[in-house]
């Protein structure tokens, strides 16, 4: 390894899941926290802690030159990203590229390509991964004249867009110039960027991603399906591999389009091609590539018995792939659950406090990965995920079992959290059948008792 | 030559046991130890500070870092701390080798420059945002100071 100290540029789980593999590998980190972060857990396992800002994320997290400079004056070599923040911010990576920093992640072009829908588009189609039927919207009359071809009902996308905002469901033909005006506003101001573009909207679909590996020069693997159609509000809630009842063919196929649209982008490090899967009529759609690590990498790692970071990392020393090409050994089943301080009684208000008391089961099978223990501090600036409990088995039963038996022994006392949601979840006939679609979430929550003020916390 | 943290908590005990305040520290190969005193027993770290052993670990493997080890503490109440409003580079003069801003028992109005941190390439301001006199100068020119560090305190005084 010619890295020799990462700096940390996130909070919370993931921190502290980037510090044990460093740890394990022999390299420093250096932590950069919020002042509101000063005194988490992850800061004691680190080799130093610097404060770079104040609590609010726009003070600190999402600062560059902040981190940069961090990551500078502590003799770092690295920088890992994480998840959300700064992970997936071109100009961060051409920063760090800049002041010959290794930026444990894609190329900051690569970056570019993946954040920006369209051209992420046409990176699909150039590799033969098949796209919902869309047009960029130039003017509203080339809007309606591809309305009138596909028909509805459609999607109004943002190209600088994520995590569905500035989306806009059309369902009749006569509500889609007030949604393209409503989307070209809300994506200029969250995005800065107003262009838009239509596409099908696949209505009945699961969300089945595939993790891959690229070493920068067009080798790429794959680690396997993740299926994670249970979401609120394109928020993933569970997430598992592999995809329960996916036809092996098209398995396949979304394996070999996920390798396909990252060879073409000349990969470099861990990603993650999401697709819109249609069952019945055995189709798929290209959605967009998270070009970093992802939260629910773990069940990943349960079941390929691998260390994505420790991966990453050595992609980031130019070590490759170590992988043989193509495709990783996969054993059994694994589920994992977001654990978030959110109160599902009131409509999944976040829970910000401190945490009085945890308890987590412990068991060979499981895995938890988590940042707060008694006494800490969940502050309301970030995201609100507590903890992840993986669960490991010879196949989903084993797997759904031991997870259902886990989220009942959880204990969080202090926050409100969706514990007694996700044990609902998981006990729920329709998600132990497998193979939900995105729409399970909501369905489940129309048809649940609603006792809002009625359960006190703490 | 690397020092480990133990080493380093071993040389800071030496000073704390000793009639000085500051030590200087210079090994053959680059390495620079500064230690100060920053109160009369620097035994409970404010929240902003470092385990001194930790932060130690990783700066002691740096080349040429100096390691400032020292807890400022403000018990008196007549002194104001002026934090770092950003992290970064502090430098106490405009220009290398030109005078620093300010210097202890110096008289400072609320708008007196008294720093600068650098954050790649870009100076920022630091002021007194008091008026009264420079007591204390805690961050050594040159070093990474964190959000928040205490740069140096002021003796509050009325205005005359």
């Amino acid at each position: 390894m010619n890295i020799r100290r990462i700096l940390i540029a996130n909070r919370g789980e993931i921190a502290l899941r980037i510090a044990r593999t460093c740890s394990r590998l022999g390299i420093e980190t250096v932590l950069a926290v919020s002042e509101a972060d000063r005194g988490s857990m992850p800061t004691r396992h680190v080799t130093r802690v610097v404060c770079i800002g104040p609590s609010h994320p726009s003070g600190s997290y999402l600062r560059p030159e902040l981190l940069v400079q961090a990551a500078l004056s502590t003799g770092c070599d690295a920088v890992h990203p994480g998840y959300g923040f700064l992970s997936e911010r071109a100009a961060f990576a051409r920063l760090c590229e800049k002041h010959r920093l290794i930026f444990i992640g894609p190329t900051s072009d690569q970056l570019a390509t993946a954040g920006d829908k369209l051209a992420a588009r046409v990176t699909a189609v150039e590799a033969g991964v098949p796209v919902a039927p869309g047009a960029e919207v130039q003017s509203r009359q080339s809007a309606q004249e591809f309305a009138a071809r596909v028909g509805v009902p459609l999607l109004v996308k943002a190209a600088g867009g994520g995590g569905g905002r500035g989306m806009k469901l059309i369902e009749r033909a006569d509500q889609l110039d007030a949604a393209l005006e409503l989307a070209a506003a809300e994506a200029g101001a969250a995005f800065g960027d107003t262009r838009l573009y239509l596409e099908r909207f696949v209505s009945r679909a699961r969300h089945v991603e595939v993790q891959i590996l690229g070493d920068g020069c067009g080798n790429v693997v794959h680690l396997g399906e993740r299926d994670c159609s249970v979401q609120r509000r394109y928020q993933k809630i569970i997430e598992e591999t592999p995809a329960p009842g996916l036809p092996s063919e098209l398995r396949m196929q979304l394996h070999h389009a996920a390798m396909r649209f990252a060879a073409r982008l000349k990969y470099r490090g861990a990603g993650t091609v999401e697709f819109l899967v249609d069952v019945t009529r055995g189709e798929f759609f290209f959605l967009e590539m998270n070009a970093r690590i992802q939260v629910e990498h773990a069940v990943t790692e349960a079941v390929c018995g691998l260390d994505i970071v420790e991966a990453q990392i050595a992609i980031a020393s130019g070590e490759g792939l170590r992988l043989p090409r193509g495709e990783a050994w996969r054993e059994g089943c694994a589920i994992e659950c977001r654990i978030n301080a959110e109160d599902p009684e009131r409509d999944f208000a976040p829970s910000p406090g401190i945490v009085k008391s945890v308890r987590w089961p412990t068991c060979d099978s499981l895995r938890i990965d988590t940042h707060i223990e008694a006494g800490s501090a969940v502050p309301p600036f970030y995201d609100s995920l507590l903890g992840k409990i993986i669960a490991h088995g010879r196949d989903r039963a084993q797997a759904l079992a031991r997870l259902r038996a886990a989220v009942t022994m959880t204990r969080i006392e202090g926050v409100a959290t969706n514990l007694g949601l996700q044990a609902e979840i998981l006990s729920d006939p329709e998600f132990v059948s497998g193979g939900v679609d995105t729409g399970y979430f909501a369905r489940l929550l129309a048809r649940r008792p609603v006792y809002a003020g009625a359960v006190v916390h703490g | 030559m690397n020092l480990s943290a133990r080493e380093i908590a071993e040389i800071s005990r030496l000073l704390e046991d000793s009639s000085f305040d500051e030590l200087e520290l210079e090994i053959e190969g680059g390495l620079k130890i500064y230690l100060r005193r920053g109160g009369a027993r620097p035994s409970p770290l404010p929240a902003s500070a470092q385990p001194v052993a930790a932060a130690n670990a990783a700066a002691a493997s740096t080349a040429n870092a100096a390691v400032p080890v020292e807890a400022v503490s403000i018990a008196d109440p007549a002194l104001i701390a002026v934090r770092a409003p950003l992290l970064g580079t502090f430098y106490r003069a405009p220009r290398p080798g030109e005078p620093p801003f300010i210097e202890v028992g110096k008289s400072v109005e609320p708008d007196t420059t008294v720093g600068i941190i650098e954050v790649m390439k870009l100076m920022n301001t630091v002021r007194a945002g008091a008026r009264g006199v420079v007591r204390q100068i805690c961050a050594r020119d040159g070093n990474l100071v964190e959000y928040g560090e205490t740069l140096l305190t002021i003796e509050a005084r009325e205005p005359a």
